[in-house]
């Protein structure tokens, strides 16, 4: 009877840590919030938070009026990202409906793992890559003095959101119920109709999803952007024109601001903005891609 | 007649998307290979750089990254595979789990700076452990959480149910059902994911740059609270931070190659790893 309480007491006590270890999933995200918004409130006591999110110079270290305006940051972001999708989503759709439409499966299988390496280069490397290959090229072929601009940044975004992009959507095609092409092919339909009109369709909320999802990453990514789009803090002209996006400037400034300057925090609150940007666009592609599950089950 | 044409263009411009991606991927890499593989030598591999930089090799670069690795796979593994063991074998379906779950998935979608932001708020000033492999492991570490939990429970979905009733018909507790029956099986599933997890956290540089990672330190780290260099944070120094930058491209070059022939180096062990551990299994 002593042995069988025993036996219960480890039970339970292995049940609570492996539960100690789950919940902490919670935990870490609500203290990653919490810790920005912390360090972000002393910088708003300085700055008033309209003229943070609204102001487009940013000069933090100027002699005469120190300004902190984040707007120039926040539209660059949103310009690569943009220019990111119009080049991402449709050849990462193209890619998807091939591979899970056209080609035969040995010709997928040696594909699929190609793709699979690109996702694993570093961003760092692409971020090279970027400054060596693709900026000669953009200057040659735009005419300008330079190629890194916000078209390069939006080319090596594109390049890292296509593995996220091809492998969401290629399962949410591949997941659309057999019967759908069995009943439109069988009324006529040539299989790019089929895949057009009666797959793509039925695919799209899981497709709209994994445009999201590349489009966090995009917004949230550094390496590159930092290294490849020339890191001018004035308001973006064009495409064409050196931008400084969020993520970049927090990369530039943080490693010399001094310690606990308002200048130190206002960094922390670019930080928490970021977070919150990616957070909404994470949950609006979860809650679409679930209701997407929800209805193939 | 026409719909055969149309299907045919549409089909030829899927192909067209299909050979652009493929076509940059491997521009990519050759690029890279032609131009670092003249960089890499017996030299390069073993040698601290010299000459501010413009000279000699990478080694302090490669200890540093393969440490803060290792820090960050003693910090992320255990707990990701137990949070994956709670998800899969223990939670039911409540709104608890339902809310870890979201969580998770918000986490893979932090962006990598904003871990570096907090690892700079906890580990280095709140924790005192300072710029160091210890605070840079533990940032990459919580960057990695989301992905081993996911991978290791993967591996755990895919084990029957009728091994853990079998045990438990022949009165094992849950635990006992699950340690014999279940992680055994799942062991070699969940590394594999967890190692994955491991190279794509080699390659951060975001997270690590103003946690622990130098700009130029040409020795060892003698422990966990010292500063240290890293790949990728030298990649991206000698390609733009570096004062003679044309002078020392062949040796980015060579750190690019470097850095992506680690990650794929760890990605093959994963196959060879599975591949054995599957053998084993069977006799």
């Amino acid at each position: 009877m002593k042995k069988r309480n025993f036996l219960k007491l480890k039970e339970s006590a292995i049940r609570t840590f492996f539960f100690t270890n789950g919940v902490l999933a919670i935990f870490i995200l609500i203290g990653i919030f919490f810790f920005l918004l912390y360090t972000s409130i002393p910088a708003f006591k300085e700055i008033d938070i309209i003229e943070f999110l609204t102001g487009k110079n940013w000069d933090p270290t100027s002699p005469v009026k120190e300004e902190y305006g984040i707007l120039s940051m926040i539209v660059s972001t949103f310009m690569v990202t943009l220019g990111a999708l119009v080049i991402a989503v449709p050849l990462g759709i193209g890619v998807a409906s091939y591979l899970s439409d056209v080609a035969h499966w040995k010709v997928r299988e040696t594909i699929k793992p190609i793709i699979e390496i690109l996702a694993g280069i570093p961003s760092v490397v692409i971020g090279f890559l970027g400054i060596v290959l693709f900026g000669p090229a953009i200057a040659k072929i735009f005419g300008v003095s330079h190629g890194l601009n916000a078209v390069n940044g939006s080319i090596l975004l594109a390049i890292m959101s296509l593995p996220t992009i091809i492998s969401i959507s290629e399962d949410s095609l591949n997941a659309v119920p057999r019967a759908y092409s069995e009943a439109s092919l069988a009324l006529g339909a040539s299989r790019w109709q089929n895949l057009i009109r009666v797959k793509i369709p039925a695919a799209l909320s899981g497709i709209i999803a994994a445009v999201m999802l590349g489009m966090g990453r995009a917004i949230g990514e550094t390496m590159t952007v930092l290294m490849a789009t020339g890191n001018a803090p004035a308001f973006p002209k064009g495409f064409l024109s050196s931008i400084r996006t969020m993520t970049a400037n927090i990369a530039i400034e943080l490693g010399e601001v001094p310690y606990y300057t308002t200048h130190y925090y206002a960094l922390f609150a670019i930080g928490l903005v970021l977070f919150i940007i990616t957070f909404l666009v994470n949950l609006i592609s979860d809650i679409i891609l679930h209701k997407f599950q929800e209805r193939e089950l | 007649m026409k719909k055969r044409i149309i299907e045919f263009l549409g089909f030829f411009c899927l192909r067209v998307c299909v050979y652009l991606v493929l076509a940059v991927i491997l521009f990519f890499l050759y690029d890279i290979g032609s131009k670092g593989g003249g960089a890499i030598s017996w030299e390069f591999l073993s040698q601290a750089p010299r000459k501010g930089m413009t000279e000699g090799g990478i080694f302090p670069a490669i200890m540093g990254t393969f440490l803060v690795t290792v820090v960050t796979a003693i910090f992320a593994v255990p707990m990701g595979m137990f949070a994956a063991i709670y998800l899969n074998e223990y939670a039911k379906q409540t709104s608890l789990t339902r809310l870890i779950r979201l969580a998770i998935r918000n986490l893979s979608g932090v962006p990598s700076i904003v871990y570096g932001l907090f690892g700079v708020i906890l580990f280095v000033n709140i924790l005192k452990f300072g710029t160091s492999i210890l605070s840079a492991g533990l940032t990459l570490g919580l960057l990695t959480l989301p992905w081993t939990i996911t991978a290791s429970e993967e591996a755990l979905k895919t084990i029957p149910n009728s091994f853990r009733e079998g045990a438990l018909a022949l009165g094992a507790t849950k635990w006992q059902a699950i340690r014999t029956n279940v992680l055994p099986y799942a062991l070699p599933g969940m590394l594999t994911g967890v190692v994955l997890g491991l190279a794509r956290a080699a390659g951060e540089t975001a997270p690590i740059m103003f946690t622990g990672a130098a700009f130029y330190l040409p020795m060892l780290p003698k422990s966990l609270g010292d500063q240290f260099m890293a790949l990728p944070y030298h990649l991206y120094v000698m390609a733009t931070q570096h004062h003679a930058i044309s002078q020392v491209r062949p040796l980015a070059y060579g750190t690019a190659l470097v850095l992506i022939l680690l990650i794929l180096l760890m990605n093959m062990a994963v196959f060879i790893l599975r591949f054995r551990l599957r053998r084993v299994k069977k006799e």
